[in-house]
């Protein structure tokens, strides 16, 4: 089976985030860089049916030089290959970016190609399913469960309330939610073989797409927390508060 | 969620791409495994066993041993690394694989025959086989060469009698390297080492109780009487004190670094302690006399962490001293047991809880003080460098 697994360098959450000189982006000096969690997600699950089914899994990154980090992180899991789409900047218009993995992705005769149901950066939650239309494949987002058995799948996603369960032929598309699995840590060995896994370089040149960003400001400051009160009797009170002062009962 | 680190003079940009990743998921892997059980563990004075065979299959075991005995082949950069991020979860998680590596599987490696070490090195990488290092004596502590360990041949066994104290893992222990003298007790020269299984008869260790520092870790006194091994259980490339001492290097190599971890957990520890906790309607952060421990903190911390950087890449060209060594061990864990000391002072009364961290850390740091060489001893040792004459032997 081949797989691709589409990944996305992203800031830490825990990171701090500074507005750069021109307020249209951040700055990204002493900014930790992570391979975006739901990716991680999605590579699990890839080597999960690598190790199920045999094959391979192919991890394709549209970004900057940077994104070789990120990409090496997943080839330490346990991915066999990478490709970066070598972009200047990474566009915030998902079609740009479904455009240039579709055109990467379609040559690759993949059986199942997953993504993380979004990008922690902009939680745009749109490259995954454009892709699979642009290719015209079958799509699944946000699964939460996924069982291959030869041409077909089955995968669960959570809907209000209630479970969906969605069975589809390969190949497909899917975009993997939290709950999936438990990512792996890439051990120190497969960090090290990680160092001599191929990885192509290929320059892409794409235009900003329909979407623009005009300013980025940080949200505000939360103010300090007040305490109206302990136990049973601050009930009455805190419940005053939360329905005039919150307005949020 | 992961720990952000300490980084002033973005010594970061100074690592390779994969001695981050390295870093990064050790870091990680504390946050997620170490992190949540540390506090009930040293409570109650008992060794996280299920982190060892984890530890193993992460690689954290002789990191920087060769793949084809199923090490991870790391440059020694990285192997400290990992030593740091596991002691800013506990010193008494890295003492474990300090031990683990540097002090059993590193002998094995060095002087160890094929066998030996087709036998063992695997085995002690995945965790399956745990190790502990028995040099120090109940008489013989900084001063090692006067052991009266003994072992003598007979037949085709060496016969091994004698006692070692504070010996890491020493129950938790399946294999121990026993250091012995082979010849007369004036003699350090003939200093060898054994590889020893504790299961032998008259091979018996007892935890050592009582501990109020490093109260996780399993430390033992071992007792040998009559204990028979196969001429084969000799390390054949040992060869008097220097063997142990070359093992005692590479372990204070990775204390060095494991103190920066220690230190920092601190640091962070005391910033956001210092700018939360309000007294006298501001944060005490903001009052001179905490702003100059934390200055003071960060300073330390900065240069520690350019002595280990510095450190590393000489190991890994091969041009690292015992001096230097010895230099860095001295400085860092005196320079994290300061930030422990202050951290905790600038807790106020939270800081004497185990719900937060610098009083582990400063009680830990206190045994990571006095072994592998006292601070004292590593004073001779920079002594005897500078000035050419030896303060021990007078
Ligand atoms: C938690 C823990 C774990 C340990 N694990 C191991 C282990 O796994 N394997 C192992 O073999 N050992 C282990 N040790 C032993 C450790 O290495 C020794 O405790 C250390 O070498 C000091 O020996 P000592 O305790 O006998 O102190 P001593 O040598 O008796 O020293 C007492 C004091 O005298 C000072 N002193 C000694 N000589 C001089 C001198 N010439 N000039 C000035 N001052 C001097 C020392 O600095 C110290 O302050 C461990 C110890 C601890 C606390």
């Amino acid at each position: 089976m081949k797989i691709g697994v589409c990944i996305k360098r992203v800031p830490d959450t825990e990171t701090r985030i500074k507005i750069g000189a021109d307020g249209k982006s951040i700055d990204e000096s002493g900014v930790k860089f992570v391979l975006n969690p739901f990716d991680e997600y999605a590579v699990e699950e890839a080597l999960k049916l690598k190790e199920q089914a045999g094959g391979e899994v192919v991890v394709v990154c549209l970004g900057t030089e940077a994104s070789q980090e990120t990409i090496r992180t997943a080839l330490a899991m346990g991915a066999d290959s990478g490709v970066l789409l070598k972009a200047s900047a990474v566009p915030l218009d998902p079609l740009v970016v479904a455009r240039a993995l579709a055109a990467e992705l379609e040559q690759g005769a993949f059986d199942m190609i997953l993504f993380g149901k979004l990008a922690i950066d902009d939680y745009g939650q749109a490259v995954g399913t454009m892709v699979a239309e642009l290719l015209g494949l079958p799509s699944v987002s946000a699964i939460t469960r996924l069982e291959v058995t030869d041409n077909t799948a089955t995968a669960q996603r959570e809907v209000e309330g209630a479970l969906e369960v969605v069975e589809f032929s390969l190949p497909a598309v899917v975009t993997a939610e939290k709950g999936l699995n438990e990512p792996r840590y890439p051990a120190l060995r497969g960090i090290m073989l990680a160092k001599k896994k191929p990885l192509e370089i290929k320059e892409v040149d794409l235009d900003q797409g329909g979407m623009e960003v005009v300013e980025l400001t940080l949200p505000p400051e939360r103010k300090a927390g007040r305490i109206v009160g302990e136990g049973p009797d601050a009930v009455p009170a805190l419940v005053d508060a939360l329905r005039n002062e919150a307005k949020v009962v | 969620m992961t720990f952000q680190g300490v980084d002033y003079y973005n010594v970061d940009s100074m690592l390779s791409d994969h001695e981050r990743a390295v870093r990064d998921m050790v870091r990680r892997w504390v946050d997620d495994e170490v992190l949540p059980i540390i506090k009930e563990n040293y409570l109650a004075g008992t060794f996280p066993r299920q982190l060892i065979p984890r530890m193993g299959q992460l690689g954290f075991f002789g990191a920087n041993l060769p793949a084809e005995y199923g090490c991870a082949a790391l440059d020694n950069l990285s192997y400290g690394l990992i030593m740091q991020e596991l002691e800013r979860g506990d010193s008494g998680i890295r003492s474990f694989a300090s031990v683990q590596g540097a002090l059993v599987m590193y002998p094995i490696y060095a002087f160890g025959s094929e066998d030996q070490k087709r036998h063992w090195l695997p085995r002690m990488a995945s965790g399956e086989v745990v190790g502990c290092f028995g040099l120090t004596e109940p008489d013989y502590g900084s001063d090692p060469g006067g052991m009266i360990t003994t072992a003598r041949e007979d037949g085709d066994s060496w016969v091994l009698n004698g006692s070692k104290m504070w010996i890491t893992n020493g129950s938790t222990a399946s294999v121990a390297i026993i250091w012995a003298k082979t010849g007369d007790l004036g003699d350090a020269k003939s200093i060898r080492g054994f590889v020893v299984p504790t299961d032998i008869p008259g091979f018996t260790a007892r935890e050592q109780g009582g501990k109020l520092s490093l109260r996780l870790s399993d430390t033992s006194e071992l007792v040998l009487q009559e204990v028979r091994v196969p001429k084969s259980a000799m390390l054949p490339g040992s060869s008097g004190l220097r063997s142990p001492i070359m093992c005692l290097n590479q372990a204070r190599y990775g204390i060095a670094w494991g103190a920066v971890g220690a230190a920092v957990a601190c640091f962070d520890e005391a910033v956001s302690y210092a700018k939360n906790r309000v007294m006298f309607n501001r944060p005490i952060g903001g009052f001179q006399l905490q702003q100059s421990r934390l200055a003071d903190m960060l300073t330390e911390i900065t240069k520690a962490q350019l002595l280990c950087l510095q450190l590393g890449r000489l190991k890994d060209a091969g041009r690292m001293t015992s001096g230097q060594v010895s230099l860095a061990k001295r400085n860092n864990v005196s320079t994290a047991a300061e930030c422990a000391r202050e951290t905790r002072r600038l807790l106020g009364a939270n800081g004497i809880l185990a719900e937060y961290q610098a009083m582990r850390h400063l009680a830990n740091l206190e045994s990571v003080y006095t072994y592998e060489g006292t601070h004292d001893v590593h004073t001779l040792v920079l002594g005897q460098e500078i000035t050419g004459l030896d303060a021990f032997r007078g």
